[in-house]
């Protein structure tokens, strides 16, 4: 039998396996290639890695928030060992190994002096970076019940982080309101009932949309859309969810168009032929045939959508009023995961559990995205195999 | 013979008679109606931003807005300009070309040209390339001042300059704005590229290689130089993306106010988007400033707009060429 | 199909080329001894073994997907741009087993030139084209390439049609010219052999004429084999035929005998039209 011999002489590929003793350079070269292609890799790697870096203090419980500490004496400085100042002082090994002794004892009368200004709290012992601080609500000593609350710069530094994520849901869920059913019935005329001439000019002009930069948007949304829309809604705050989520919608219909029209496109003609030919009108084939047969592209239009409008800074940050309440009125000023990262980061300071509370926020929102894209991905990629293998 | 050709067209127009015969279809008319205003209510859209801005900015934008500076006053109408804004967004647009189209370029070659079509490390590559497009803005910024600013720069500091307490790379820079933005477009090159190589004829590489080409050699004297067009569009498009994003360069390098051009590689800069941002929430009064806000607005329209069409015209070009090969 | 047409074989009224004396297979330049060809777990070329002599043209003939492409590009190594392609046997020119580990498949395309079936000019001018196999190889003397490529152009009967405008885009030329640019680019490299797939099947008659023509001109310096589903073709210009039947090599004799008194019943069906 041949088979017995199979895989016994495999032909190479070229170049890469065979003829590098020949040619050393071209296989130097080739390897070069190959290592450089990993870089996207590398890259997403790195994104992750140097992202969860910054805010793994934080995650490993090592921050400490009290506003009242524990103080040492800056004379007493000696009497620590080395590796009990660092910590004391807050700082990685590599920050504390960068200091001189005389920067240390002016950190060390800085705590000294912050530790004497704290506030005379219960409160003020509370390390507010535990999860039960992060994420449940809290009775303040000022409050007459438990809340949520945002609150970084305040004597005790609070940092609820709910209220930003109801912040984002809210303009998301908005933004996704407005745009799906736009773009979706954009994206079905286009594809399946517009005469071809005016497809050739409509489809790329929608995606002119893409090309409008964000803060572009932001701008827009907060000078004309904002006076606008008060005048309709007859709001309180004139910068509120609804505002900033109309504007996050319109940065989404290209992403939910483009998906959607092309897995509307990607439906066999031969479908809607035999719609036709059964008697259907065009718009009967379209809602009764294609729509259903392009469904899961649509759910990945919505998916990638989400992901669009979840991770976008500059809108929000421009048009949401940035008050972090916890409400989930849309009329209400609001503030969303990412304009908080935008607007505190340049305050907080470097290293400080501020700062690595802002970079937890930027892990959640790589980890959310990484799943909606994900999923969009891989709907968009079975939908495809499956008409392509039925067509 | 002759009696199919009259049937089989009297099939084919079928539909479309009875079509035409029936009364008035409210369904039809219903749906049909429905998504095409939905189509009209976009164009709408994209018509009235545009509209606005250009009604308003085109009457203060002149020569002199384009090539002032902000010497006196970045929010006196009569006599700030955005020159200094349109440098560094140039600059940092320029700098980041450099670092993404070859990393791009390789990247797409080695899809192509190179990777085994349904191996792991290629779906993995590919996944990577996807995941890269849809990471948030912000969250490159964040990585910006993580990986570049406080892990490379901090390092570099460290090791040439230990005696400094001032730090010369280790904070927010040019070179660091336009590296995070070149992560971020990378995807943008990749799959553009990958898409000109694709349209190149497998036989075009046969023959190169049946004359006893190497895979480079044919690469580089027939692939490359095919495919040059949608690299260019690759890169314009990368441009035209990276020119209006503010989050990436929010704590990477933008400067609020500057007094003078970025002269090196770690100074850091002013932006037109970063400057729209400011002039919009940080202007003393919002409506004595407008008409410069607008300007600053319509110039950085024109821009990516300008840069946006010339991607399509080209790519529009090259598909032609390439019908040709075919 | 009438009864009478399936009993009684009728021979096709084919003209077979008359060569004189054909050259003795006794030390074959192209010897393939028991190749096998898998794609996937598919197998594509079952055992093969044949021997093929110097300076004659070689035909292969066979319904399309009996493997007669694929062979052909084993002798190039064409092959080995296909991932999933695994092969077993031997293939020796002039002695040597090219799918040997320290064999450069560089030199042996150097050595096998390539016509495809359908003309791939680059998309640079006339001159280039042909120049392009000879600068790869270090030829960088202007007065040398001048005259190789008029030579070459010569050779493939073109010179004429083109000397006026060798600078110009060889993509304005028409099928035919194309074509035949190709063989001109192939043979300006001096390989021993050339491989021709279906150089003609995208071709009108009088282009196909020509390239026959050019064909049997060629025979003089080169070893040819030429893949073509034209049974006349094969017929008018080959002097040994090899027959192809899914995947094996059914049999292979000087052309005039594979036409007129073939040995195995599937050639002769095959010859007188009875399938493929």
């Amino acid at each position: 039998m041949p088979h017995r011999d199979i895989g016994k002489r495999s032909a190479g590929w070229m170049g890469l396996s065979r003829g590098h003793k020949a040619r050393p350079l071209e296989w130097i070269a080739e390897k070069a290639i190959f290592a450089v292609s990993l870089s996207t890799i590398l890259m997403v790697f790195l994104i992750f890695v140097f992202i969860a870096k910054e805010a793994w203090p934080l995650l490993a419980g090592k921050m400490n928030s009290a506003a009242s500490q524990e103080v040492i004496a800056p004379e007493d400085m000696d009497k620590l060992s080395a590796e009990e100042l660092r910590v004391y002082l807050e700082m990685t090994k590599a920050e504390f190994a960068a200091k001189d002794r005389e920067t240390l004892q002016l950190l060390m009368e800085l705590k000294a002096e912050a530790g004497a200004e704290a506030p005379d709290d219960k409160d003020a012992e509370i390390n507010t970076t535990e999860l039960r601080y992060l994420v449940k609500p809290y009775q303040w000593s000022d409050y007459d019940k438990p809340e949520y609350i945002w609150q970084p710069v305040s004597a005790i530094h609070k940092y609820n982080i709910i209220p930003l994520v109801i912040g984002s849901l809210k303009t998301t869920l908005v933004a996704l309101l407005f745009a799906v059913p736009l773009a979706l019935g954009a994206a079905i005329y286009v594809s399946q009932l517009a005469p071809p001439k005016l497809k050739e000019y409509v489809k790329p002009v929608i995606e002119l949309l893409a090309g409008i930069p964000s803060v572009v948007l932001g701008f827009f949304a907060l000078i004309v859309m904002a006076t606008f829309l008060q005048s309709v809604t007859g709001s309180h705050s004139r910068l509120n969810a609804l505002v900033a989520g109309i504007a996050l919608g319109i940065a989404v219909i290209p992403v939910v168009f483009s998906i959607a029209e092309d897995a509307l496109t990607s439906v066999p003609r031969s479908y809607i032929q035999a719609a036709l030919a059964l008697g259907a009108s065009k718009w009967q084939a379209a809602w009764q045939v294609v729509l259903p047969a392009a469904i899961p592209g649509v759910f990945a239009a919505v998916a990638l959508g989400f992901g669009r409008a979840i991770g976008e800074t500059m809108i929000v940050l421009m048009a949401s009023g940035n008050a972090s309440i916890m409400s989930w009125d849309l009329l209400d000023s609001t503030r969303t995961i990412t304009a908080t990262i935008a607007a505190e980061m340049a305050e907080a300071v470097f290293g400080g559990h501020h700062y690595r509370i802002l970079f937890m926020l930027g892990m959640l929102l790589f980890a959310v995205t990484f799943i909606s894209n994900l999923l969009g991905d891989i709907v968009i990629h079975r939908l495809k195999g499956r008409l392509e293998g039925k067509s | 013979m002759d009696t199919q050709t009259p049937l089989l067209q009297f099939q084919e127009q079928k539909p479309e008679l009875h079509f035409r015969t029936t009364k008035f279809n409210f369904g039809s008319f219903f749906f049909t109606g429905l998504t095409g205003l939905a189509t009209l209510f976009i164009l709408a859209i994209l018509a009235i931003i545009l509209g606005n801005i250009i009604i308003n900015g085109a009457p203060a934008l002149s020569w002199r807005f384009i090539t002032a500076g902000t010497e006196q006053d970045m929010f006196d109408v009569e006599k700030a300009g955005v020159f200094p804004m349109i440098v560094g967004t140039a600059a940092r647009v320029f700098l980041m070309t450099i670092f993404v189209i070859p990393v791009g370029v390789i990247t797409a070659i080695y899809l192509t040209e190179y990777a085994h079509v349904s191996s792991p490390l290629t779906r993995i590559i590919r996944g990577a390339v996807h995941n890269l497009a849809g990471v948030p803005s912000i969250v490159f910024g964040l990585f910006g001042l993580g990986f570049f600013i406080s892990f490379v720069g901090g390092n570099l500091d460290r090791l040439f300059h230990p005696e400094l307490a001032e730090p010369i790379w280790g904070k927010p820079a040019i070179v660091w704005a336009s590296l995070t933005l070149a992560v971020m477009t990378l995807p943008v090159v990749i799959v553009a590229t990958e898409e000109s190589l694709k349209a190149i004829p497998l036989g075009l590489r046969e023959a190169s290689l049946a004359l006893g080409a190497t895979k480079l050699e044919t690469i580089w004297k027939i692939v490359l130089p095919q495919a040059l067009p949608g690299i260019m569009t690759g890169g314009i498009l990368a441009i035209s993306r990276a020119a209006g994003e503010v989050a990436p360069i929010l704590f990477t390098g933008a400067a609020y106010y500057m007094a003078h051009l970025p002269k090196s590689l770690n100074d850091q800069f002013m932006d037109l988007g970063y400057h729209v941002f400011v002039l919009s929430t940080q202007s003393p009064n919002v409506d004595q400033t407008r008409p410069i806000l607008y300007a600053t607005v319509l110039v950085l329209l024109i821009l990516t707009f300008a840069l946006n069409i010339v991607a399509i015209l080209i790519r529009a070009k090259m598909r032609a060429k390439m019908r040709l090969l075919h | 199909m009438p009864e009478i047409l399936m009993s009684e074989p009728v021979m096709p009224n084919i003209k077979v080329k008359d060569h004189g004396h054909l050259p003795s297979a006794e030390s074959p330049l192209l010897e393939v001894e028991n190749l096998s060809l898998y794609y996937g777990h598919s197998q594509a070329l079952k055992n093969i073994s044949v021997k093929l002599s110097e300076k004659v043209i070689t035909a292969f003939i066979g319904p399309s997907g009996c493997g007669k492409s694929t062979l052909l590009r084993c002798f190039n190594r064409m092959n080995d741009l296909i991932d999933s392609v695994r092969i077993t046997g031997k293939i020796k020119i002039g002695g040597q087993d090219i799918y040997e580990k320290s064999v450069d498949v560089i030199e042996l395309r150097k050595r096998v030139g390539m016509v495809f079936q359908r003309s791939n000019p680059f998309p640079k001018s006339i001159y280039e084209n042909v120049a392009y196999g000879l600068k790869l190889h270090g030829k960088n003397d202007r007065a040398e390439l001048d005259e190789i490529v008029e030579r070459s152009l010569r050779n493939a009967a073109l010179w004429d049609e083109v000397k006026d405008r060798l600078h110009t885009s060889a993509l304005g030329l028409s099928g035919g010219q194309q074509q035949r640019l190709c063989i001109a680019r192939a043979i300006a490299i001096r390989p021993e052999i050339i491989l021709m797939d279906e150089p003609a099947s995208a071709l009108d008659p009088i282009a196909t004429a020509k390239i026959e023509e050019l064909v049997l001109e060629l025979r003089k310096e080169f070893t040819i084999i030429i893949v073509t589903h034209n049974m006349q073709q094969a017929a008018r210009i080959s002097d040994y035929t090899a027959f192809f039947y899914l995947g094996e090599l059914i049999e292979f004799d000087a052309t005039g005998k594979v036409f007129t008194n073939p040995a195995k019943k599937q050639t002769e069906d095959y010859v007188t039209g009875r399938f493929g």
